[in-house]
């Protein structure tokens, strides 16, 4: 284990990649300062010089050095930045989607300061020239530092693995066949064995495509009533249970993407009981929404793995709060308008979310009391530390990872559309509360919000 | 009356007995030499079929002809649904014209209430994939109460495929609304989990058959059996086949069509004056005519008050800014 993990340290430097962009310099005003992890949570002034936090201190006690940009943000909350390890950035292929830019931008815009991109592009990101086709042009446009994963197996066939050595070296974040599922145990166990050699962790995409066959949502009374073919608990479950017992085995490492099931939770906490090496992550809208959304036959609640019942959500939210989740992550699936404009059945899988997942989890978590404000933002900037990559903290010397939130402000979104080149958001029309003002992504200032910025000249 | 008929589920008990009572009146027509009425005349009515159908299209034909309407019938094959065209903009195009109704038939869940939300007809659905069948299920109590005169208390067994059912689902549905106790029979593999939740009872067996006084039988489709769902149509016909042994000489026994001979039913029972399967084709045209005149004239004269309309009737597609 130690020795992966000083393999894929030694990589970290070299694995995201951006626009070069200034330095910022901001001094930050009396917000509400609240990093979970370093147990920060106070008002304070924060101040960000050439891309370093280089001072927190009481409010009104900094002084703002020549050139710096004053925030007053009293009344808002200054959280370390959120990451995202589970984006789809649709490029290449699909840039009538998403591209790296929006994408990133999209991101920004919902204070994330990293995100990861998979790799099931057309073509798939499965060789090392795609994968340096891809960081050459997020050097060129990606507005905050992204990830990007290759495939773990060749075209994402689940056949033969990829060169994942030589991926490994080109700076593949991770591997991953997310959208599919590894069907064969046996390239599974292949796969976590070259894993000594690549140092990159497996993200996983669990479902027995036997079990969800031609399945469009959560198999359960919605379904029957519906009429609409079912994808059953099980078919994630058992899966993540197969790959827990070959990671145990092979003292692998891997992470299970999108939990959406009770059942998967309580698999995942046997695992890590027994010291498997497995993460997990949670969506926003499995955390927020059941199967009986499906109801309405609406497309931008059609997603894989499926919206589930309430009992799995509760079950989710638990797994959160104990550990057994580490971290939410979107999931963010970009779809134009008119295949999500088809009937339920034949509309693609996916909904948008890197702007409205804190303000969504903040309405419906934060607020009623379900969750503690401070262990959502631990799970919402946790997701790049299963795979070795930034942490982001307030603490004097770090790189400036800041997103600056008003935890009051009410929006309704898409009002004004989206920074995202697509608009299949499962929140979209709904009225939140919390709202980005500012991302700080590594040292740079990524995303200012507009009436923000319009407030912030006067 | 509401505007559109998406689901039995959005139909209160009057709306149904309104629609049967209708049916009545259509059915004296119907004994007439001149069977037809200018109800609508002037007005179109489009039929949109995405899958074969017989005696589905075959009888909304008949129905809008007798009530004098002009006639549009589009069937995917041949037509630029063939060329690719999405069903947003083929529904748009037809709304071009201005139609009072389109009626459609689709393979798939939720086709005819997107349907409802691009254009200003009544929309009437005639099969939404595994979802619903409502004039269907209408048109079978209109059949069964002819027979039995009231549907209150009856207990309704439908046997079969259900888990591929459109027809089932409309039925359970129509049939409790309608007081009726029902009761789905068949294979656990042709039994989705969580359908008791509209409304009925589940059984494996027929063993307590004997307690239904309608036995309705499900088409048992043959491409169903290519997959693992049931290990041969033998032994489902072993089990499950309604025939002269397990009809007992009380019960009614009825059937959606086509039926497969010698698989869910055999030969004797379809014969037999107990089956009301020959009623239920010659009412789909009358309950028809009565779903059309009740949407389309209802609202004349002021159109549907707001608080008549379903929600799903309201145009809930989001607008992306």
């Amino acid at each position: 284990m130690n020795k992966l993990n000083a393999t894929t340290r030694a990589r970290e430097a070299g694995r995201l990649d951006r626009a070069p962009v200034p330095d910022a310099t901001v001094l930050i005003r009396a917000a509400q300062l609240l990093d979970p992890r370093s147990g920060l949570d106070q008002p304070g002034d924060l101040l960000v010089r050439d891309g370093e936090i280089a001072e927190i201190g009481a409010p009104g006690s900094l002084q703002a050095p020549e050139g710096a940009e004053i925030v007053e943000a009293e009344g808002l909350h200054a959280f370390p930045a959120f990451v995202d390890p589970h984006v789809h950035l649709r490029t290449p292929g699909r840039e009538d989607e998403e591209d790296v830019e929006t994408g990133t931008r999209s991101a920004a815009a919902g204070g994330y300061c990293a995100i990861l991109a998979m790799p099931n592009t057309d073509p798939v990101v499965d060789s090392a020239p795609i994968l340096r086709s891809l960081r050459e042009r997020a050097r060129a446009e990606a507005r905050i530092p992204t990830g990007f994963t290759a495939s773990i197996t060749v075209g994402m066939q689940g056949e033969r693995l990829t060169e994942m050595a030589e991926l490994a070296d080109a700076g593949a974040a991770a591997f991953t066949d997310d959208g599919l599922p590894v069907r064969s145990a046996g390239i599974m166990r292949h796969a976590l064995r070259y894993q000594q050699l690549s140092g990159c962790v497996l993200a996983l995409h669990e479902e027995d495509p036997t079990l969800s066959d031609g399945g469009v949502m959560h198999e359960g009374e919605v379904s029957a009533v519906l009429g609409l073919a079912g994808i059953p608990s099980v078919s994630e479950s058992t899966m993540v249970a197969r790959d827990c017992e070959l990671a145990g085995y092979e003292d692998g490492r891997i992470h299970v993407q999108h939990v959406s099931a009770r059942r998967t939770v309580e698999v995942l906490e046997r695992a890590k009981a027994a010291g498997v090496k497995v993460t997990a992550e949670a969506s926003p809208h499995h955390l927020l929404l059941t199967d009986d959304a499906v109801r309405s036959l609406d497309t931008h609640f059609k997603m894989n793995p499926p919206l589930r019942t309430e009992d799995d959500r509760q079950a989710l939210i638990d797994g959160l709060r104990a550990g057994v989740l580490d971290c939410i992550a979107t999931d963010h699936a970009p779809h134009s308008r008119e295949e999500k404009e088809e009937p339920f059945e034949l509309a693609p899988m996916g909904v948008t979310g890197l702007e409205s997942a804190f303000a969504a989890i903040h309405t419906d978590l934060v607020l009623p009391g379900v969750l503690d404000l401070g262990l959502v933002v631990e799970r919402m900037t946790a997701g790049m530390e299963p795979f070795g990559l930034v942490v982001p903290t307030l603490a004097k010397g770090a790189q400036a990872n800041v997103c600056l939130v008003d935890l009051n402000a009410v929006w309704e979104v898409g009002e004004a559309g989206y920074e995202s080149r697509s608009a299949n958001c499962a929140f979209g029309g709904r009225r939140l509360t919390g709202r980005v003002r500012i991302t700080i992504a590594a040292g740079a200032v990524a995303f200012r919000e507009r009436s923000f910025a319009i407030e912030a000249v006067r | 009356m509401r505007r559109h008929l998406l689901s039995i589920d959005g139909l209160s008990r009057e709306d149904i007995e309104r629609i049967l009572r209708r049916a009545e009146s259509f059915a004296e027509v119907s004994g007439r030499e001149i069977k037809k009425v200018p109800t609508l005349r002037g007005r179109t009515v489009v039929n949109l079929f995405y899958e074969s159908s017989t005696r589905t299209s075959s009888s909304f034909e008949l129905a809008a002809k007798r009530l004098s309407a002009d006639l549009v019938s589009i069937k995917a094959q041949g037509s630029s649904v063939d060329k690719g065209e999405s069903l947003k903009d083929t529904v748009q195009t037809l709304s071009a014209y201005d139609p009072a109704a389109i009626v459609i038939r689709s393979p798939n869940v939720g086709a005819a209430a997107l349907v409802a939300r691009w254009t200003r007809a009544s929309v009437i659905n005639a099969g939404d994939g595994k979802h619903e069948h409502p004039t269907q299920a209408l048109l079978d109590l209109y059949t069964l109460r002819r027979r039995t005169g009231t549907l209150d208390g009856l207990r309704v067994w439908i046997v079969g495929d259900v888990l591929h059912s459109r027809v089932a689902r409309s039925g359970v549905l129509a049939f409790a609304r309608m007081g009726c106790k029902v009761t789905v029979c068949g294979p656990p593999t042709l039994i989705p989990r969580g359908i008791e939740a509209l409304g009925c009872e589940v059984r494996h067996t027929l063993d307590e058959l004997g307690e239904a006084d309608v036995i309705y039988t499900l088409r048992m489709q043959q491409e169903r059996m290519q997959g693992t769902l049931v290990p041969s149509l033998r032994e489902y016909a072993a089990r499950y086949q309604i025939n002269g042994r397990r009809l007992g000489s009380g019960q009614l026994l009825m059937h959606p069509g086509p039926v497969n001979r010698g698989v869910e039913l055999s030969a004797e029972v379809i014969d037999s004056p107990q089956a009301l399967i020959a009623e239920q084709v010659e009412s789909g045209v009358v309950v028809r005519m009565a779903v059309l005149y009740e949407l389309l004239t209802a609202g004349q004269g002021g159109g549907p008050a707001a608080g008549q309309r379903l929600p799903s009737d309201e145009p809930t597609e989001r607008q992306p800014a």
